[in-house]
């Protein structure tokens, strides 16, 4: 298991340096400094000259990549904003991600609790009539996107029926160890709509993955053998199927991890919630290349470490995973 | 004489059926595949006929709508945000445009990059596992790793970024050579050229994953010894006897991958990185719909149930196709 361990980490640090290469060249090879027009109007020479100084933009590529690359180990710094002067993009991430984190948590744990509950009643009643509906309300689910879903709920919900607020977020920062926000009323009223924009695409997914495996591990062997020797019905299940059942769940949570993020975007800017995807989707339109740089590299080393993470945890719950 | 007649009897009589023509009368079974693929040519077909573009090609006559009411970019001002009925009938946006018109040319969007992604996937992704699995060794080693290597980057963060990179090229629209044409072939597509690029350069690598799976199963099997007995040469090996047989299953997969190709494009759009206005996209018109969602509804929920019909009908299709032609891969 150590030596999995060690393998998969060697092999994720060339991976983690290319990603912010990638990134880094990406956005130097567009065309055209971030100073060439302030509004609509452009510098003069003189001045853009003195703030591509300022910014270290006219040192040779591989001396900038250098630098960013030892800024960013030794003092974890991703440069300053280009467009909202004296605001650096540590800052604009340390104050939104949190609260992206909390829109991605709360919709993976909706996920997760509407996902393996439907999925097991609908393996344990196969060819029921629940195990139909079931069916056909997952693949509808998988099918709405959260960009049509989320102005549904909006609509409906909020608007004509006034239950709950239409936008924003029920918790601002500071927040208890960085990440933990205030938990209210308040906090769960605004949560729940882009929660459920954003989780039930993925609770469908779940569901049918946790069926279809449970269905596999229940025609084993050894879950016969546990029936022959006696066992409670409740004892099966829980103690021997579902241990087995819900490991390739645990493989699904790492891409899950990926669409939560991205839907992130999406339904942080329907919702008009102050996340880092709202801030993101803003900085493309201003051209803000530093922020664009600095929240897909955060993005990046998110996705990495959670893919990193989600194998481990398989490979622990699997040992076959470890030998292949 | 005698033998012959009982030969063409028996022949007659067993009706022999191959695994595929099993598996297709099984999809016919499926009313919801049925129904997913009888929706998907509906779609298919108001989009190639949204405007004559096609009958022109042949008549060169000029361009004008067909199906659609009006011609997407056709702004009314005097009926901007006119609601459902009259003179629209989904409704019109901010512009005084036409939703259904666009909502029908946006079908033309999403379509082709399912359309081109799916291509590049499967021609990029078969050759590669096909020579990956195929010639072993040191070559699939090294073929291998690269893929690994490209799986740990995030697809869509990559995606974003080139798409970054694309759109601020074109906009500067001076660069010369090989990166001039493709950004005007690009203006002309409405943006569309870069979209399927971005997604074009990456999207095969999980292909190539499952035909290497494939080829590698194939490779020992009895009827490829035989050929290779025989003195058949690699390409004739890999083009008469692994590649017909692994084609199958990789087009499924590829079914089942289609709603994601929609879902991107949508997002991409939505996000301002996709098509350039004024080609109408369904995420560009939700984007633009939700600013006005208090008072217009209609303009968000419009494209939206587009969308939603849409990957459902692929959904239904793609689970329907699966079950029947490859039932070990259900519930996945």
């Amino acid at each position: 298991m150590t030596k999995y361990i060690i393998r998969r980490i060697l092999l994720f640090i060339p991976v983690l340096i290319g990603v912010i290469f990638t990134v880094f060249l990406l956005v130097r090879i567009i065309p055209g400094g971030p100073f060439d027009f302030v509004g609509d109007k452009s510098l003069p020479p003189q001045v853009v000259a003195n703030l591509e100084e300022k910014y270290h933009i006219n040192d040779p590529i591989w001396k900038q990549f250098i630098d960013y690359l030892w800024d960013l180990i030794s003092k974890g710094d991703l440069g300053p904003s280009f467009k909202y002067r004296g605001r650096t993009v540590n800052e604009i991430i340390k104050e939104t991600l949190p609260i992206s984190f909390q829109l991605g948590l709360l919709s993976m744990i909706l996920a997760i609790i509407i996902g393996i509950p439907t999925g097991i009643i609908a393996a344990l009643k196969q060819n029921s009539v629940f195990d139909y509906s079931s069916t056909f309300i997952a693949v509808v689910f998988r099918s709405i996107p959260n960009m049509a879903l989320g102005p549904l709920l909006i609509w409906l919900i909020a608007l004509k029926l006034g239950w709950l607020p239409v936008a924003r977020w029920g918790a601002l920062p500071p927040f208890f160890l960085g990440f933990i926000p205030k938990i209210n009323a308040d906090f769960f009223k605004h949560a729940m709509l882009p929660t459920f924009a954003l989780g039930t695409a993925y609770s469908a997914g779940i569901s049918r993955l946790t069926r279809g495996s449970l269905l596999q591990v229940i025609r084993e062997d050894y879950i016969r053998t546990a029936r022959a020797k006696g066992l409670s019905e409740r004892m099966v299940i829980v103690g021997h199927a579902l241990k087995n059942g819900l490991i390739p769940v645990i493989t699904y949570i790492g891409p899950i991890f990926a669409a939560v993020l991205t839907g992130t975007f999406i339904v942080e800017h329907i919702f008009g919630i102050p996340g880092m995807g709202k801030h993101f989707i803003k900085s493309i339109g201003n051209r803000d290349y530093a922020v664009i740089q600095g929240v897909t590299l955060v993005y990046s080393i998110t996705l990495v470490v959670a893919n990193l993470l989600v194998d481990i945890t398989y490979a622990w719950l699997d040992p076959r995973i470890r030998y292949a | 004489m005698a033998i012959e007649e009982t030969k063409t009897l028996v022949l007659t009589k067993r009706k022999e059926r191959s695994p595929a023509q099993a598996a297709f009368r099984q999809l016919l079974k499926n009313k919801f595949a049925v129904g997913g693929g009888i929706l998907i040519i509906l779609i298919i077909s108001v989009a190639l006929f949204a405007d004559n573009s096609l009958i022109a090609l042949i008549t060169k006559q000029e361009i004008k709508p067909l199906i659609a009411p009006y011609h997407f970019a056709k702004t009314s001002f005097v009926d901007n945000n006119a609601p459902p009925g009259g003179k629209f009938l989904f409704g019109a946006d901010y512009l005084g445009r036409d939703l259904l018109s666009r909502t029908i040319y946006g079908a033309r969007v999403s379509l082709s990059m399912a359309l081109v992604a799916s291509m590049v996937s499967i021609v990029v992704g078969i050759a590669y596992g096909l020579i990956s699995g195929y010639f072993g060794g040191l070559i699939d080693n090294v073929m291998m790793r690269i893929v690994d290597y490209l799986y740990c980057f995030p697809f869509i963060i990559f995606v974003i970024l080139m798409q970054v990179v694309f759109k601020a090229f074109s906009r500067r629209g001076q660069a010369t050579g090989l990166m001039g044409i493709l950004i005007k072939a690009n203006s002309q597509m409405g943006g569309m050229l870069f979209l399927f690029i971005a997604i074009g350069l990456i999207n095969w690598i999980d292909m190539a994953r499952i035909a290497r799976g494939q080829v590698l199963s194939y490779k020992e099997k009895e009827f490829v010894e035989a050929a290779r007995a025989v003195g058949s040469s690699d390409i004739r090996i890999i083009f008469r006897h692994i590649l017909p047989n692994i084609i199958g299953p990789c087009i499924i997969r590829e079914t089942l991958t289609i709603p994601a190709y929609i879902f991107y494009e949508a997002f991409l759009s939505f996000i301002g990185l996709g098509v350039n206005p004024p080609t109408p996209s369904w995420g560009i018109m939700i984007s633009e719909g939700v600013q006005g969602l208090r008072s217009y509804p209609f303009q968000t929920f419009v494209p939206g149930i587009a969308l939603t019909i849409t990957t459902l009908a692929f959904n239904f299709l793609g689970d329907g196709l699966r079950d029947a032609f490859d039932p070990r891969l259900r519930g996945e």
